[in-house]
């Protein structure tokens, strides 16, 4: 009887943990040849950016000011969201390459 | 100094070019890893030169992108040529090649400060806009092998960016 309670403790516990970020999604973003794709995404606040980096080349995501994501040749990198807003981002080594993340609040 | 920049640009640019339209005959698959293999190589070895001259934050912040993407995109290229068991064969085009860049290496390290900085900067806009050049006419059209073709595919790809932002940096400096 104990163990079933603990067991019911248990899953309210981790009900409760999953229950937080049920709307938190992950978008993804893929480089192909010095390109962001797409170039512009909306997401919510507490979404995760995950840059899929399909070049030989190391990029990187950064905003001038604020966020830097470095992202290794044919690596993924990824962001969580903070801050509501539009940011226009551009990788550093290629500044050719530009994007944006149009962020609602949440 | 307007027109001394200028005749700098033009003369790397028909130097270069020069190296390209010697060999008028199609180039073959080892030839052409070789070609493309040491442009890379000759845009690292001038980048390696501006990071131990230059102390402008622009042209350093570049020349580590050089150094950075040729060593990657030369990476794969090596990978490939051991991959196809294809030995890069030199040449004519690659002999010039880089007899014109150990003279310019050579005329660079003559200068010193802001004219170093937009003589490198113009001859990275020259030599890129010629490989690029080069790469589209001649080499891409010329290769057999289909990973060969797409490597320089995605080389030209990267090395346009190259190009613009050459142009970016050296717009910056006037």
């Amino acid at each position: 009887m104990s163990l079933g309670r603990y067991a019911f403790a248990f899953l309210v516990i981790v009900g409760g943990v999953n229950s937080a970020p049920v709307h938190a999604k992950t978008i993804q973003v893929v480089i192909d040849k010095l390109v962001f794709s797409p170039t512009q995404v909306n997401a919510k606040v507490g979404d995760t950016i995950e840059w899929v980096n399909g070049d030989i080349l190391a990029h990187t995501a950064t905003v001038r000011g604020d966020w830097d994501v470095m992202i290794a040749a044919k690596k993924s990198a990824t962001l969580v969201l903070k801050k509501a807003g539009s940011f226009e981002y551009y990788c550093r080594f290629h500044p050719n390459m530009k994007g944006q993340i149009v962020i609602e609040p949440e | 100094m307007r027109v001394r920049l200028s005749t700098a640009i033009a003369a790397a640019f028909l130097l270069s070019g020069g190296a390209f339209a010697q060999d008028a005959a199609k180039p073959t698959d080892p030839q052409i890893a070789h070609i493309a293999y040491t442009a890379g190589q000759i845009d690292i070895t001038a980048a390696k030169q501006a990071i131990a001259k230059s102390k402008n934050k622009e042209v350093l912040a570049f020349a580590e992108d050089m150094v950075r993407d040729h060593e990657a995109v030369n990476k794969q290229a090596l990978d490939l040529v051991k991959k196809l068991n294809v030995t890069p064969e030199d040449n004519n085009t690659s002999r010039s090649l880089a007899k014109q860049a150990a003279d310019k290496q050579a005329e660079l390290a003559k200068l010193n400060g802001a004219a170093y900085d937009k003589a490198y900067v113009a001859n990275e806009v020259a030599f890129h806009k010629a490989v690029n050049g080069a790469l589209g006419t001649l080499l891409i059209p010329s290769a057999n092998n289909a990973e060969l073709k797409s490597l320089l595919e995605t080389g030209l790809k990267i090395f346009q960016g190259h190009e613009q932002h050459a142009e970016h940096v050296a717009a910056a400096m006037k």
